[in-house]
């Protein structure tokens, strides 16, 4: 490929977002998307190296030069199509990867400016293909075979969009009434539009999968029942369950686990309530505990939702909390307060049974943990109060736990996550894994990485049993 | 979507519903629940199974118009659907012979109840029956109860029929050697049950069915204190022992959502659907 002759930007295209405030005030989506003229310019900005370092950061292996270049050549449709060979969802990756610590990490540009914004190029063309209406590429010829896919998460619909593509049969069996996984119940409104969740969802879909919704697979049927009825199955079930604190007055009303919290806003509505039935307790103070991403979403959300302020409360410093940069800097920029090397030791009530405070102890930074990141540690006697009537509780979430429970003999570590080999593949035949449910709490695309690696080892098992 | 087979109104404001659901059917055990989602702006609520028929292929649930969920429910007719319903949910009730069973019900909870007796009959116990209500015209099942009960007692708050309160049970249980108890009702109900039984140290089982959203071990909104221990109602339960549940924080977290809850029920009372 011809390297550009002009000299490069080292500054990366600025993509519109809405004032900040406004924006606390309402659902609408954050980050506005590029222009085609934008879109064009950053793409020029690709230095097109020979050998690729940012497709070594994609853990779905997108060939990212070659959409940019197309990108930059006005090929709009070619360089969609170029990134569905390997993403089938890239609306959602383009919005909410981690492409700081991915592929835009290796660019070659980084290392004298700005890496390229590879993230807003693959939500442009996933933007662009949405408004002109999907195309379809052809499917393989039906290899007669059924693989049943339990979870419409991340991992779910990857593993089912490849399933398909190759020609097998897929049904995909999802406990919520929507499919998307945490991309429908978790990820609030202005960082993924649920329109854009929905239509990746149809596009899958199209590809011939069956997505059937309101089965808990564990429950409705057993992972034997589902083996009797399909060639190979997998699991993509994810880590749904909320962790508390286990600290004194986590059930006194208006104190939420995270995931109840953006349950209630993103998959429920409750932002639109009376409109919507599900109805939500905001108050006027709200204090979010935990840094990550999920800390970062139910901050913001609690401030569109009429709380005059919110913090977030997290024990170390800000160089160790998980949450993107970007997320980070957008709820900064939004007004929420960090409350750094801090951690609620109890919630306090009122007469009514209603959290109306928050005893915290303030933290100091010690030795490196298992996680690499220095272990907080409390200082004696920095006991304070916090006046709190709303608190949300987002300091991770572990695996769900009922196919485990209800499958003898399948393999399951302490943690309750779900055994496999590096492709995937459980210790029961047929049955493969991946996702959250393998790795515990992670990414999106990890998840699709994952379930992508599960596929091609499924059809690898298919065709040899065929 | 999920067709209403049957819908029946048992006394005011009480109804019964029949829904397609094969599958459901095929799996239920009694003590279980549904969650249904009525449409697609509607929230999701949990109800207790109260029977179902394999070869129709229905459950069946009971349900009392007490905000605007269950009024809207309850304006639906045969022939109707509803768009989601997720099933069966929870752990079932733990049915074999414990020899004299005590079985309290309370409200709409007869319905469910009354699928529970009928286990622990075939599984070999003697079931002592007590169908109660807020008042006689309020009372459900108490025909299908007196059926499949060896003996049957009823009982209403304010004593229009039957005992008046359950203080009666103190006394009935001298009288009678028993090996458990299951109460299921309201809360206040399975309040009083358990505390009434305490003395005697008889295992007394409550059925627990708190404010949900998911119900499948999400969210966490169906935490209850049990034991001293935080309990997901929805994956842990819906069954407890009645002797280890702080039941003032149940009730307190029951009442959480009410001043939205109200607003709904007015808002659709006055203006229907839409607002």
């Amino acid at each position: 490929m011809s390297k550009p002759k002009a000299k490069i930007r080292k500054e990366v295209v600025p993509m519109p977002k809405q004032d900040p405030k406004q924006r606390s005030r309402n659902f609408n989506e954050v980050a506005l998307g590029y222009t085609e003229e934008q879109a064009v310019s950053e793409a020029e900005r690709c230095l097109q190296c020979g050998e690729a370092q940012c497709v070594k950061g994609c853990p779905v292996e997108v060939d990212i030069p070659a959409f940019i270049n197309l990108i930059r050549e006005r090929r709009f449709g070619e360089a969609i199509r170029k990134v569905k060979e390997k993403n089938s969802l890239p609306a959602v990756c383009g919005r909410v990867c981690p492409q700081e610590e991915q592929c835009q990490a290796n660019c070659t540009l980084g290392k004298v400016g700005d890496p390229v914004s590879v993230g807003r190029l693959e939500r442009f063309v996933a933007d662009w293909e949405r408004e002109q209406g999907y195309e379809i590429s052809q499917k393989s010829t039906s290899t007669g075979m059924k693989v049943a896919v339990v979870g419409a998460g991340p991992a779910g619909l990857t593993a089912a969009a490849e399933l398909a593509k190759l020609g097998h049969e897929v049904v995909v069996f999802e406990a919520l009434h929507k499919p998307g996984g945490v991309l429908i119940y978790g990820i609030p409104e202005f960082r993924l539009p649920k329109k854009i969740v929905e239509a990746e969802a149809e596009y899958i879909g199209k590809l011939g999968v069956a997505i059937k919704m309101n089965v808990m697979v564990g429950k409705l049927y057993t992972l034997k029942e589902l083996l009797e009825r399909f060639d190979a199955v997998f699991l993509g079930t994810g880590a749904g369950l909320p962790l508390f604190m286990r600290v004194p007055g986590e059930n006194l009303c208006g104190v939420y686990s995270a995931n109840e919290f953006l349950i209630r806003v993103n998959l429920m509505k409750a932002y639109a309530f009376p409109e919507y039935d599900t109805p939500i307790c905001v108050g006027e103070r709200v204090a979010v505990v935990g840094g990550g991403n999920v800390a970062m979403d139910a901050a913001r959300c609690a401030l569109r939702l009429g709380a005059r302020e919110v913090k977030i409360v997290y024990r170390r410093s800000h160089e160790e909390m998980p949450a993107r940069a970007e997320e980070i800097e957008n709820a900064e920029e939004e007004g929420i307060i960090f409350e750094f090397l801090t951690n609620p030791k109890r919630f306090i009530g009122n007469e009514r049974g209603w959290v109306k405070a928050m005893e915290c102890i303030r933290m100091c930074l010690g030795e490196p943990d298992e996680s690499g990141r220095r272990r907080p540690v409390p200082i004696e006697g920095s006991d304070f109060m916090m006046d709190e009537d709303t608190v949300v509780i987002a300091i991770g979430r572990s695996p769900n736990p009922v196919i485990q429970q209800t499958t003898e003999g399948l393999q399951v570590t302490k943690w309750g996550t779900i055994v496999t080999d590096e492709n995937g593949k459980t210790n029961i035949e047929g049955v493969y894994a991946g996702g959250d449910i393998v790795t515990g709490e992670a990414t999106v695309i990890s998840a699709m990485g994952a379930g992508k690696k599960a596929a091609r080892a499924i059809h690898e098992y298919l065709m040899n049993k065929k | 979507m999920h067709r209403i087979v049957t819908k029946r109104e048992l006394v005011s404001h009480i109804n019964l519903f029949e829904f397609s659901a094969k599958e459901i059917a095929a799996k239920v055990k009694p003590g279980q629940f549904v969650i249904l989602k009525v449409d697609e702006k509607g929230e999701r609520i949990p109800l207790t199974i109260a029977g179902a028929d394999v070869e129709k292929g229905t459950i069946t649930v009971v349900c009392h118009e007490v905000g605007k969920t269950t009024r809207r429910l309850g304006s639906l007719k045969d022939g109707d659907c509803i768009l989601d319903l997720l099933g069966p949910l929870g752990k079932p009730a733990e049915i074999r012979k414990f020899g004299t069973v005590l079985c309290i019900g309370g409200g709409v909870m007869v319905a469910p109840l009354h699928f529970q007796v009928r286990a622990f009959r075939e599984a070999g116990n003697v079931v002592i029956g007590v169908v109660g209500a807020r008042t006689a015209n309020q009372l459900i099942f108490e025909d299908e109860m007196r059926q499949v009960c060896d003996e049957l007692y009823v009982a209403t708050d304010d004593g229009t029929k039957g005992y008046k309160g359950l203080d009666f049970l103190g006394d009935l249980f001298k009288e009678r050697r028993t090996d458990r108890v299951v109460a299921v009702g309201p809360i206040v109900m399975m309040k009083t049950v358990s505390e009434l039984i305490r003395p005697f140290g008889i295992p007394t089982i409550v059925n627990l069915i708190p404010v949900m959203v998911d119900g499948m071990g999400m969210c966490g909104a169906c935490r209850v204190t049990v034991g001293g221990k935080t309990m997901f109602a929805c994956v842990d339960g819906p069954d407890f022992d009645g002797h280890q549940v702080d039941f003032e924080e149940l009730v307190t977290r029951m009442k959480m959502y009410a001043p939205q809850e109200k607003l709904a029920f007015v808002f659709y009372e006055k203006g229907g659907r839409s607002l």
